[in-house]
């Protein structure tokens, strides 16, 4: 088994806000997230798979396959958008990293058994580094993208 | 505790199956497919796993790691033509993955003994993509 490793680009906005607490509260705890006019990011998104080597081609994954899903699934939707306006993603949640990271999880995980219909590679993890300074890295159990393709 | 180490190298290859016909080549592999060749920076990370020495403050010792990445891959694949100058890759495609696994299997002899283990090794081919091998052991549970 061997994990690969891709990354991908894509600009845009947000604005931490929950209407869960009140303006003073938000602007306590989100800072200078919180404008209301929103803000935005370069991020980095690494997309990691892990899977058998084809012991005749060397390959782990299908790379255009891999490529092709990122840009439909995540790219085109999230690349030069404002992530609260735009995203029903986030018509409920708030758009941190964290919250961005499980949303780009979900997309690639309910559309996986399509574009790898061999049952591999499994989708093993996902980077959002949102600034230099700041990332999050969610682990995919086996389980949760088995019991995904299953369904 | 993980300690890395860095080693980079430069090399060309061909991405490409001799028996396969040269389309199914470039569907498989795209551009890495041009059958003149092809180059990389490539930098590998080795991750070594294990308690520092209560003495030495140590790990390992990274000058023998250097040591022996220089000598098993570095040496071997800097400046080289993979498919032509680097066994196993007159036989197997030099892909990111099989790099990973093939530098593995040049290091790991030196980790048989008691103290640290070696964890990972990673080969980034670009910023952009990069190949893990952890071994086979963890994997087959």
């Amino acid at each position: 088994m061997v994990r690969l490793t891709r990354r991908y680009r894509f600009s845009a906005s947000h604005r931490l806000h929950t209407g869960a607490l009140s303006e003073a509260e938000n602007r306590s705890l989100y800072g200078k997230c919180n404008n209301p006019y929103g803000h935005g990011h370069d991020y980095t998104l690494e997309v990691a798979v892990t899977g058998p080597v084809d012991p005749e081609t060397g390959c782990a994954v299908d790379l255009e396959a891999l490529d092709a899903l990122v840009r439909r699934e995540v790219l085109a939707d999230f690349d030069h958008r404002n992530l609260n306006e735009e995203l029903p993603d986030f018509a409920a949640c708030v758009p941190t990293s964290e919250n961005v990271a499980a949303a780009i999880a979900r997309r690639l995980s309910r559309r996986w058994a399509e574009a790898f219909p061999e049952g591999r590679p499994r989708l093993d993890r996902i980077g959002l580094r949102e600034t230099p300074r700041n990332s999050v890295a969610l682990a995919l159990p086996r389980r949760l993208t088995k019991e995904q393709d299953e369904s | 505790m993980y300690i890395t180490k860095r080693a980079e190298f430069s090399a060309s290859h061909v991405c490409s199956v001799p028996g396969f016909p040269e389309e199914r080549n470039r569907a498989l592999y795209g551009s890495a497919a041009n059958p003149h060749g092809h180059g990389h920076n490539y930098v590998v990370e080795v991750t070594v796993e294990g308690a520092p020495d209560p003495v030495t403050g140590m790990v390992l010792d990274l000058k023998r790691l250097k040591e022996i990445l220089n000598r098993e891959v570095v040496e071997p694949m800097d400046h080289r033509f993979l498919n032509r100058e680097v066994p196993p890759f007159d036989a197997k495609v030099p892909t990111v993955e099989n790099l990973a696994i093939e530098i593995w299997r040049r290091i790991a002899p030196h980790f048989t003994g008691a103290g640290a283990r070696l964890h990972a090794v990673r080969v980034y081919e670009s910023e952009d993509l990069y190949a893990e091998y952890f071994g086979e052991a963890p994997w087959s549970a």
